[in-house]
């Protein structure tokens, strides 16, 4: 099966063994601040925004705060972006991805605690309403988003209070998972990925985090969408569990873990 | 009765032509071209000999022959479309996956090509992932 799975080429650069994705769409405004915020937490990381088809200077905002950009040439979402930074992290042999969000709600000064927590985990989730920040939401998807929580929680067999969060942080074995199989569908990337996780035998772990008031934009909390998003919520669950489990690629595995 | 016999045979025969001439300009492929044909096949069977509609809706115990006609068409285009969206579906994950390829491909382009910038003499010099800075930015390098 080595054959078939397009392994890391052979020559491969010694890197930083973390590997910071961005997905951005239009976070010109902000993608300068938060670059500059990883890269003071976390001087031995590698930068990567995934540019995620951008209509403002996202890419060159990017660059010039010292990121390695990947432009993607259409919009993906969040998904897609990061099943392309996931395989890029694969092929040039990253030990360890973390994925924080390019609007800013997330702290950089949190991957070390992430870090940590992967010593005894394959992904690491940095959570809401796990006791720490006072982050509130109320009506329908509140509701949603508790039951999203206790199913995954039952489902995965781990605690877990915020699945949708895109605070996450892979090591080398969930890395070779995703590389290949990302849902890039809505939600896919945060709650399928994670019940793919535990089918494939990943350990998953949470770690409490604050989350910010986002810089910009503003988070869509009206009763219809909130309605829609519960819908959409039990059918991702549904459907990640009636899907075929992931297939173990035993080279790409062994290829990924070994530096 | 006739009369709708010739109407029937003659719009079954120019899908028929239809499908010929779009096969022939390559604007359809042949794993298509089957099934269209062979509903233009049986249409014109059908108009030929109408008997073979009543016997068949006799058979299945549908009291109007024109309703089988009805529940065959409904059928054929429903697993038409069905196969259809199942298509889009395939190609738009080729698209996906195209468009993450080329994200990459362009991000590794990109570096290769600004490490022979800074080092004509050597293609694989740098160790180090190159930072470009902002003046590095001014090539042709959006495509849509």
């Amino acid at each position: 099966m080595t054959a078939t799975a397009p392994a890391a080429p052979p020559t491969r650069q010694p890197h930083a063994p973390v590997l910071v994705v961005l997905p951005a769409l239009n976070e010109a405004e902000s993608i300068g601040r938060v670059v500059a915020e990883v890269r003071h937490h976390q001087p031995g990381a590698d930068l990567l925004v995934v540019d995620d088809g951008s209509v403002d200077r996202t890419a060159d905002v990017a660059r010039s705060a010292g990121a390695r950009v990947m432009s993607l040439p259409f919009n993906l979402g969040v998904g897609g972006a990061m099943r392309a930074a996931y395989r890029f992290a694969f092929e040039e042999g990253y030990d360890c991805v973390v994925q924080v969000d390019a609007d800013g709600q997330h702290d950089p000064s949190d991957i070390a605690r992430l870090r940590t927590a992967l010593a005894d985990a394959d992904i690491v989730v940095g959570a809401r309403f796990a006791g720490v920040g006072d982050y509130v939401v109320r009506g329908p998807r509140r509701w949603a988003m508790r039951l999203l929580a206790a199913t995954l929680s039952r489902l995965v067999g781990t605690p877990l209070t915020d699945p949708t969060s895109g605070f996450r942080m892979v090591n080398g074995r969930a890395l070779s998972l995703f590389a290949f199989d990302f849902p890039e569908e809505y939600l896919g990337d945060t709650v399928e990925a994670l019940v793919l996780a535990s089918r494939a035998r990943l350990r998953i772990a949470q770690v409490p985090v604050a989350m910010r008031e986002r810089t910009t934009g503003a988070p869509s909390q009206n009763a219809f969408r909130s309605s829609a998003y519960l819908v959409r919520v039990v059918t991702a669950i549904v459907l990640a569990v009636a899907r075929r489990a992931p297939i173990a690629r035993p080279g790409s595995t062994v290829e990924a873990t070994a530096t | 009765m006739a009369r709708l016999t010739i109407v029937t045979v003659v719009v079954a025969i120019l899908a028929f032509v239809l499908v010929f001439e779009l096969l022939r300009r390559r604007r359809l492929r042949q794993k298509y071209a089957f099934l269209w044909v062979l509903v233009a096949g049986v249409t014109v069977l059908l108009s030929v000999f109408p008997e073979a509609l009543a016997h068949a809706s006799a058979l299945l115990g549908i009291a109007v022959p024109s309703n089988l006609l009805f529940l065959v068409s409904l059928l054929i285009l429903f697993g038409v479309s069905l196969q259809l969206s199942i298509e889009v579906g395939v190609l738009e994950e080729q698209t996906r996956r195209l468009a993450e390829e080329i994200g990459a491909l362009r991000l590794r382009l990109e570096e290769v090509e600004w490490r022979s910038r800074l080092d004509p003499t050597s293609d694989q010099a740098a160790d180090e992932a190159p930072v470009p800075t902002e003046d590095d930015v001014d090539g042709p390098r959006r495509c849509g």
